[in-house]
């Protein structure tokens, strides 16, 4: 399926079959509008026009997307919660409780949008604005195959670490501006923990673009006819780590560490900000685990089965490890995980880069 | 980041409103804490003094909402420590059995709330909930109630095991010490956990004596105190049991002696279970009748009047006197104080409780820690409000 094409195809006969004739019986009607009308037809057929709706559209098409992963992520997480600890999960509202999410989202859209009396209220409303918007904005160059995709950047790898890594800066400020003692425990401590696992992230992934030759995702994607999981086992389990800690999942949620923290940085956070705040990290979520599967696992390569269907097989693989280490694993602390960062995980992924310099000088892969 | 007093709670996950646990922190590092309890104080003594002796029993259970029974049989212990009675054994095997049943519940409760503390450790959390579930049930079959028993009477219990009871026991008994291995597997073998309790909040043996902390906290330090051994109350000397100790006095001594003394209570109740002797469940406690009936017309006749007296319930009256026990508890030391002045009602009843004393050492064990590992310092101790405040 090539998103473009499909789109491009279903705007332009919108536009020619009803848009068009609307506005030209309109302009026929009413004689004094009848520039605009000339003008808005002429703006319709102009092909820079049409790629610049086409990209909103694109967007629109993913967005719906990501809606219906998260509904269905969030009712699998909680049905795969239950398993593990011995009971069923969401079962009574719809089928094996589908709809219970939909039950929630009801609930938290009406409760009150508290912003505390000594907040500072444009750093608190900003915060999970920039949090959300960074998480999507990493879905632009995100490929779900080789048609199914916003933008094929050539640097789209860095831009989706870009975009990713924008987030602690709304998590800082959400925290610092809610005035709260834990929300600048869990800002601080969520600024620090990202910041020191960007840079082992980065690291983890310089030995697949030294294999692959590029920083552009699709590229990456097509020279993997070995699965690079195979050839950078260090790398693939770096960046998987560092992932889970870049987006917060348990392990590594001290920035919301609820036992010690209440909520950490999004304590003071009441209804839909609040369930913004969740939005932005299940899209994270869903960007970590879609980055471990376009660069370690050969993205939507497969035989017979279309390239977006083998590519969710393989995404929802990664995600059910992801839940099933956050069932697992107690919470380290935040100078433990620190220590890990900067004394584990960094030195592993530059002996991973050693390696794969080692490997691709000597040109054994061809 | 400059110093600042942290509120941990009572508005606070960790905490639940039953405390405040004001921290200094220094950024991560903890330099001060200063538990500021009382949020449920229920007045227990005092209400004692309003009540009768036989009336006091449950109010006794819900001193220590985690572990009612053993709380319970404290009380009639020192009941009839104050005048004098001796009771079956068929009964003293029936409150051993039902005590270390109840020290087995407690501990399970402590694996939960250290899988909570520790981190999201979920579903270690809900097994122990699970296998706690199954000496819910075995307490269900024996007294009629899940966790406000009301069980034990001064002279005895209140009626005798029924007959499923020893064989569901056993059953109870085998699938919590295989779970056991299982939780040990999943804690013992998971390096964050050891790295999150080893070497945490070292409380060394003379600071834990000095500050009077007692029970599984201060065994593991390395003391090898136990009152069923070193004082043997009921009939504890009858059995066959370990005392399982720790060396360093850390989180995760304290997580170790704990799981081993499920173990050694499994044994006990399996001991118990093996010999226990047949025989009445309750002796015939010397109880006088309420004198102050007052008769309200002078209408009533003599005859009348003994009717209504025979209607009273008799009440228990213990000489003028003073008692003092002390058990081993599931947190540690638990020791009753009564005072009685020859009337219906107690003169004073003062309880001792563990945790109160050992709260007095969190704030040692809380210098130097870090804000992370305040929640799991608080459950190492086994911490259990409602006797503290009392």
């Amino acid at each position: 399926m090539n998103l473009y094409g499909v789109v491009l195809w279903l705007l332009t006969a919108i536009i020619n079959s009803i848009a068009i004739p609307i506005i030209a019986w309109l302009g026929n009607l009413l004689w004094f509008i009848r520039p605009v009308t000339d003008f808005a037809i002429a703006l319709l057929k102009n092909d820079a026009f049409l790629n610049f709706v086409v990209v909103f559209a694109e967007a629109f098409i993913i967005l719906i997307y990501i809606a219906l992963f998260i509904i269905i992520l969030l009712w699998f997480e909680r049905k795969m919660w239950g398993r593990f600890q011995d009971r069923r999960g969401p079962m009574h509202v719809g089928y094996a409780g589908l709809l219970q999410i939909f039950a929630d989202m009801m609930k938290i859209f009406g409760k009150e949008d508290i912003i505390p009396k000594k907040a500072d209220k444009l750093l608190f409303t900003l915060c999970p604005i920039i949090v959300t918007a960074t998480a999507f904005l990493a879905l632009v160059a995100l490929p779900m195959s080789d048609g199914f995709v916003i933008a094929r950047l050539d640097g789209g790898l860095l831009f989706v670490f870009a975009a990713f890594s924008l987030a602690p800066l709304g998590v800082f400020i959400g925290g610092w501006g809610a005035n709260n003692k834990y929300t600048l425990q869990g800002a601080l401590r969520g600024a620090a923990q990202m910041i020191s696992y960007e840079v082992p992230l980065l690291f983890s992934v310089l030995g697949v673009v030294m294999l692959a030759g590029s920083f552009n995702i699709m590229d990456i994607v097509h020279r993997q006819t070995i699965w690079y999981a195979l050839l950078q086992p260090i790398g693939l389990f770096v960046f998987f780590t560092a992932a889970t800690a870049e987006i917060e999942r348990p392990p590594f949620d001290i920035p919301e560490a609820e036992s010690e923290l209440v909520a950490g940085w999004q304590t003071e956070y009441a209804g839909m900000k609040y369930g913004i705040c969740w939005v932005a990290e299940w899209i994270r979520m869903y960007v970590g685990a879609a980055l471990v599967v376009l660069l370690f696992f050969g993205g939507w390569n497969g035989p017979w089965l279309p390239q977006e269907i083998w590519f969710q097989i393989k995404l929802w693989i990664i995600l059910i490890f992801m839940i099933w280490v956050r069932q697992s694993f107690p919470r380290p602390r935040i100078d433990q995980l620190l220590n890990l960062g900067w004394k584990r995980l960094l030195p592993l992924s530059i002996v991973n880069i050693v390696l794969t310099i080692g490997i691709v000088a000597s040109g054994w892969l061809g | 980041m400059a110093e600042m007093w942290i509120n941990m709670g009572p508005q606070h996950p960790a905490t639940h409103g039953l405390w405040d646990l004001r921290i200094k922190v220094d950024g991560d590092m903890i330099l001060d804490a200063d538990p500021q309890i009382g949020y449920i104080h229920r007045g227990i003594e005092k209400l004692g003094e309003n009540r009768n002796y036989t009336q006091f029993i449950p109010l006794a259970d819900r001193t220590g909402y985690a572990s009612p029974m053993t709380w319970a049989i404290l009380y009639v212990l020192t009941v009839e420590e104050l005048m004098d009675i001796k009771v079956p054994p068929r009964a003293t095997y029936i409150r051993t059995i039902a005590f270390e049943l109840q020290r087995m519940a407690s501990h399970l409760l402590f694996v939960y709330g250290m899988a909570e503390n520790v981190g999201a450790m979920w579903p270690p959390l809900v097994y122990a909930y699970r296998e706690r579930e199954l000496l819910l049930d075995l307490f269900q079959i024996l007294t009629g109630a899940r966790f406000h028993f009301n069980y034990p009477r001064i002279g005895g219990v209140k009626w005798d095991i029924p007959q499923t009871f020893e064989a569901q026991t056993k059953k109870a008994l085998d699938v919590i010490e295989s779970k056991l291995k299982e939780y040990e597997r999943m804690f013992d073998e998971s390096e964050i956990f050891l790295m999150r309790t080893k070497g945490v909040a070292v409380l060394r043996k003379e600071d834990a004596i000095r500050m009077g902390v007692t029970g599984p906290t201060l065994r593991a330090c390395g003391v090898k105190e136990d009152l069923r051994k070193s004082e043997p109350y009921m009939c504890y000397s009858d059995f066959d049991f370990g005392i399982p100790t720790g060396k360093n006095g850390d989180l995760y001594d304290r997580w170790v002696v704990r799981i081993a003394e499920i173990r050694e209570s499994a044994k006990i109740v399996r001991q118990a279970l093996d010999r226990i002797p047949g025989g009445a469940v309750a002796t015939k406690v010397p109880a006088a009748v309420v004198k102050s009936v007052t008769v309200l017309d002078g209408e009533t006749g003599y005859e009348d009047l003994c009717v209504i007296m025979a209607k009273v319930p008799k009440v228990i009256k213990p000489p003028p006197g003073e008692a003092y026990v002390r058990v081993e508890d599931s947190r540690g030391e638990s020791a009753m104080y009564i005072i009685s002045d020859g009337t219906e009602r107690p003169y004073r009843i003062k309880i001792r409780s563990p945790i109160f004393c050992t709260l007095s050492a969190l704030k040692y064990m809380m210098r130097g820690a870090r804000v992370a590992d305040v929640p799991p310092i608080m459950e190492g101790i086994d911490i259990l409000l409602s006797e503290v405040d009392r």
